[in-house]
């Protein structure tokens, strides 16, 4: 950047040099550029303040009051634990997934399909969360009965796979692959955007070299594109973090914190328990919900603040 | 008579140099194929002999097994190196098959289930004193100008934003603006929806329901999306264009609207793109907005205004006793909306396709 | 190249028809309406006297949607000019959205109390002795159950309890076997469904747990099913479609959308009790109205729903919607609209399309007399 920076004062040099006008335009230019970057941090400052505001009687309110007759904190604990858990199992299902779908596209596959499966890839992007959620009952969750059985035999030692086994298929487990079928479009088109970007006299560079590909991509694609797909994969943990609907629809909420992947009694996510309850509630018990939503704020802030540590990490080397 | 050369020495050395093993050659072309075909054919037996067949298991441990077979027999045949390429290049497709596995299901589940509530009585007519039946015309039209609106708002304020931090930013504003807006890709889309409902509420009191209040609480979702791609596109602009650009003395908001945007052109059609494809699905944030209607309306700023996934899930959730029929236009409205997203896509595509510059 | 010629052709083909069916559909829109409105059912212009135009907004709950669906389509058949929209946003929400002031009416599950302070709230927000409730949706809740080859289940009302405390586990247990003698019960293990969102169903249904069950059912009666560990859906068909989806599996949903599930025979007194729009009628016949739900409102008609009753013909497990409503508007063309909505709603022609549409029991005829007389006050 402080080569740009250096550039810039040099043209701005030259450009005052030849005049008042074209100074500005660059005046206006970067004053519409800092307005649009206000109104957000306004927007978004207007949404925290909300939160706040319309959560603020349920977090201070006493455990008797509250509607269920526990404490906020233990209400929400559960709730903050089923987000996370989902989450995870997204990401560590649509990431690699992602990166493999955009290296494919980008360096395996002939250039003429290259575009018209990218096309289809991110059609996916478009299919309503509903359907996702139909989709997972109708389809996905009867198709993955037999598998939860046969792990729940097999590997039922291990604590995620305890069982028994749901026999409707609506577990956090099929609720992760849907959530990680959700977000590999966004991840993958980040991805493949930049991946497609590598300069090409790097490429050349290794072929010549005598690389194979995969070193080639190894050596090149990849770390021109590392922080670029965490930042993608960042875009997807906050799509899985805050997906509402399809998560209602499908998950099967009757239980607390556990780490079975494939029974009947599963934590809510605080977004789906949003959605699930606010409808009936009135009172303090929206208060509650709000503060709950509060809640799932802080947990982004806390996973961004950690990505943006790992890609300043990264990029220092 | 000389002999032929004989370049056995220079082969072998190079593949030494190279690192390979014994082998100097090639597999056949046809390896990758034969090697999965094979290994499909392998599971499949052992799969029926133990009992447990299905075409997943067998797909499943097919692949893995391909991914085996084609490094043991490339590894004797072309060394190490090419052996890994090729059990790697295998991995890579065979992970893009189980990525598309989900799509096509989905597709041909939306596509069957929802062939049976098409007519063209759901494209021409909306719902208003339809009992059981009526179309959906008021909910495409709805989606169509919700949609629109949304993007109207977010596009403009999005580029602009990621032109300041990427061009402009430094200090405070940056770091804050970078940080939020990462924090505001994970905000619920039914907390967008609220807060859209508590601000309009704010200022015109309770109750109103209007298809621009959607709008809005779409805006929030879709913004940070828009950003956050455009930053991305717009940072691998490389910087010896604007410098050019700066050397020749052209200030910096020319060099950005003509040198760095037109580069970065296509990618940022793929981010609105991918931000509207997200959104235009949403239903929870709709539902508290934009209110539920039956008739037909064309203006964002007055009235109820009914969209394809509100329409979709009311239909799923209340289906009435004639319950195949409702669920058949819930397919069918999420049928619509993808062949909405699918159109869309088309003329982005077209628009990439003619204004991808490259990077040399 | 052509190709994409192609897909630029077929895009913009599509647009076009699109555009042309936005706008052309407006004006054909109303002409073929109007005939599915008089082809379906002719009579719905006879429950009005004169027509009514203007716009207002209802709210509420989600067991009326399908037939406030009905209503309203009927209603705005017969007046031209009339908009009615209706909100599932849940009973809860319309119940707030009502007291703010921001829809005209609102569909509640259950009738506004002093829990929250609702009732008073709603008083205020009408004025003294000018708050409108009636009940306008009378629905059974099915006991349904997914056993491939059991034709017939009786459920005593403590079996069901225990069935849905998680106390008996296998269907072929020695009590659910003592009630159905012959019939072959297999071993599987029960899965109770329940519903993950907080619903006036739920709450119905525990109500009748804990009144005719107290022993085993020692949970507070609430929206929110309070047993965890049971296999949980969203929604009515969430339910349906979870019981239907695995065998073994037991729920409790709206009677009309169980299709092809079996519903459960309820011992009620000595007879065995089927999930039917009549049976579940009479209930509201046998029960009183509830002073502490009416604090003395002359137009407001509450009842304590007498779950124990064992009269004979009788399925006790009901949802009872109502309409609440003012009787004074700040229009008067507001008022008229709402009194003829709702006159029409209550109806005996109403009540008979809602039990077309959505499967509902209609009012009886005692109760529709109480009920005429309370909604003729709106001004």
């Amino acid at each position: 950047m402080s080569s740009v920076d250096t550039t810039t004062n040099a043209g701005q040099l030259l450009a005052t040099a030849s005049g008042g006008r074209r100074r500005r335009g660059d005046r206006i230019f970067s004053n519409t550029a800092v307005i649009a970057a206000v109104t957000i941090l306004a927007l978004l400052v207007g949404v925290a303040v909300f939160l706040v505001t319309e959560g603020y009687p349920a977090l201070t309110a006493s455990s008797a009051e509250l509607p269920k007759g526990e404490s906020f904190l233990s209400y929400v604990a559960p709730l903050a634990f089923g987000t996370c858990l989902a989450g995870v199992l997204a990401m560590i299902i649509a990431v690699p997934l992602a990166v493999a779908v955009a290296l494919f596209i980008t360096h395996i596959a002939p250039a003429r399909i290259a575009l018209t499966l990218g096309f289809f890839v991110d059609l996916l992007a478009a299919i309503p969360s509903i359907i996702y959620g139909l989709w997972g009952i109708f389809v996905l969750g009867p198709a993955a009965v037999p598998a939860m059985k046969w792990l729940e035999e097999k590997l039922g030692w291990i604590p995620i796979f305890e069982g028994p086994a749901s026999i409707t298929g609506r577990t956090m487990l099929v609720v992760g692959l849907v959530l990680a079928v959700m977000i590999l479009p966004i991840v993958s088109a980040v991805a493949r955007e930049v991946f497609s970007q590598t300069p090409r006299k790097l490429q050349e560079g290794a072929q010549a070299l005598g690389a194979t590909r995969w070193e080639m991509i190894r050596t090149t694609v990849l770390p021109f594109g590392k922080s670029s797909v965490i930042s993608g994969a960042m875009l997807g943990l906050g799509r899985a973090l805050g997906e509402t609907m399809a998560v209602a629809i499908i998950l099967s909420v009757s239980g607390g914190v556990t780490f079975n992947l494939i029974g009947q009694a599963n934590p809510s996510t605080i977004a789906a328990n949003i959605a699930l309850n606010f409808p009936e509630s009135s009172g303090l018990a929206i208060n509650l919900l709000i503060a709950t939503g509060l809640v799932l704020f802080v947990i982004t802030l806390a996973t961004n603040f950690l990505a943006r540590m790992i890609i300043a990490r990264s990029n220092a080397q | 008579m000389t002999p032929p050369p004989d370049n056995s020495a220079a082969l072998s050395t190079r593949s030494v140099l190279a690192g390979e093993g014994s082998g100097g050659g090639t597999l056949p072309d046809w390896a990758p194929y034969g090697a999965f075909g094979g290994a499909l054919v392998f599971c499949a037996a052992v799969l029926a002999a133990l009992g447990w067949f299905t075409v997943a298991l067998m797909l499943v441990f097919g692949c893995l097994v391909a991914i085996v077979a084609i490094y043991a027999w490339s590894r004797p045949v072309e060394g190490r190196r090419r052996a890994k390429d090729r059990a790697i290049t295998m991995a890579i497709v065979a992970a893009f098959g189980i990525a598309m596995a989900p799509l096509i299901s989905l597709l041909y589940e939306v596509v069957k289930r929802g062939a049976a509530g098409i007519s063209w009585e759901f494209f021409t007519s909306d719902a208003r004193g339809a009992i059981t039946g009526g179309g959906a015309e008021h909910a495409i039209v709805g989606t169509l100008i919700i949609t629109a609106c949304a993007v109207v708002i977010s596009v403009p304020i999005g580029l602009m934003a990621a032109i300041y931090m990427n061009e402009y930013g430094r200090g405070p504003l940056l770091r804050a603006l970078t940080f939020f807006v990462d924090v505001m890709t994970g905000i619920p889309s039914i907390v967008a929806g609220l807060f859209a409902y508590a601000l309009f509420e704010l200022f015109l009191g309770p109750g109103i329901q209007m298809g621009i209040m959607g709008s809005l609480a779409l805006s929030v979702l879709m913004i940070p999306i828009v950003i956050r791609s455009a930053e991305e596109v717009l940072k691998i602009v490389p910087n010896h264009l604007r410098e050019a650009s700066y050397a020749l003395g052209t200030p910096k908001w020319k060099t950005i609207t003509k040198v760095v945007l037109p580069t970065a052109f296509a990618g940022l059609v793929t981010g609105v793109m991918l931000a509207t494809a997200r959104i235009i699905g949403e239903t929870a944030p709709l539902l508290v907005t934009t209110g539920v209607v039956s008739s037909l309306n064309t203006n964002p700023f007055q009235g109820r205004m009914q969209n394809l996934a509100v329409y979709a899930y009311n239909e799923y959730r209340s289906p009435g006793v004639m319950k195949q029929a409702s669920y058949d236009r819930a397919w069918a409205a999420a049928l619509t909306l993808i062949a909405i997203v699918m159109i869309l896509n088309v003329i982005a595509r077209l628009v990439y396709r003619r204004y991808k510059t490259e990077i040399r | 190249m052509s190709s994409s010629r192609w897909l630029a052709v077929f895009a913009a083909a599509c647009v076009l028809v699109l555009g042309l069916a936005a706008c052309g559909g407006s004006d054909s829109s109303s002409s073929s309406n109007t005939e599915t409105g008089s082809s379906e059912n002719g009579s719905g212009g006879e429950a009005l006297s004169a027509e009514v135009s203007g716009e207002i907004a209802g709210a509420g709950s989600t067991a009326q949607e399908a037939a406030q669906k009905a209503w309203i389509a009927e209603f705005e058949n017969a007046n031209g000019s009339a908009t009615i929209s209706y909100d599932g946003v849940g009973s809860g929400g319309g119940r707030e959205k009502f007291i703010a002031g921001a829809v005209a009416f609102a569909g509640s599950d259950t009738p506004l109390s002093e829990e929250e302070g609702e009732l008073g709230k709603a008083i205020k927000r009408c004025g003294p002795g000018e708050l409108v409730e009636v009940p306008d949706y009378i629905s059974p809740i099915a006991i349904v159950y997914n056993l491939p080859g059991v034709e017939e289940l009786k459920l005593e009302p403590e079996t069901l309890a225990k069935i849905f405390n998680q106390e008996i586990e296998n269907w072929n247990d020695p009590e659910i076997e003592k009630e159905n003698p012959g019939v072959e019960l297999p071993e599987t293990r029960i899965v109770p469904v329940n519903r993950s969102d907080e619903s006036g169903t739920t709450e119905n249904f525990t109500d009748y747990l804990s009144q005719i069950a107290p022993s085993v059912w020692t949970h507070e009666v609430s929206g929110e099913w309070p047993v965890k560990g049971g296999e949980a859906a969203s929604g009515t068909s969430g339910v349906i479609e979870a019981v239907a989806a695995g065998e073994g599996a037991i729920g409790y949903a709206d009677a009309s959308q169980a299709g092809e599930l079996g519903k459960a025979l309820i011992k009620v007194g000595n007879t065995w009790a089927e999930p039917s729009p009549e049976a579940a009628a009479k209930v509201l016949d046998l029960s009183k109205e509830d002073p502490e739900l009416e604090q003395g409102q002359k137009n407001v008609i509450a009842f304590e729903i007498d779950r124990k009753t064992e009269a004979s013909g009788v399925y006790p497990i009901i949802l009872v919607s109502s309409l609440i409503g003012c009787t004074k508007y700040k229009s008067a063309d507001e008022a008229a609209l709402v009194k003829a909505y709702f006159e029409y709603a209550t109806s005996p022609e109403g009540q008979e399309l809602s039990a077309e549409a959505s499967g509902a029991a209609p009012l009886s005829s005692a109760l529709t007399e109480k009920v005429e007389a309370a909604v003729g006050a709106i001004e």
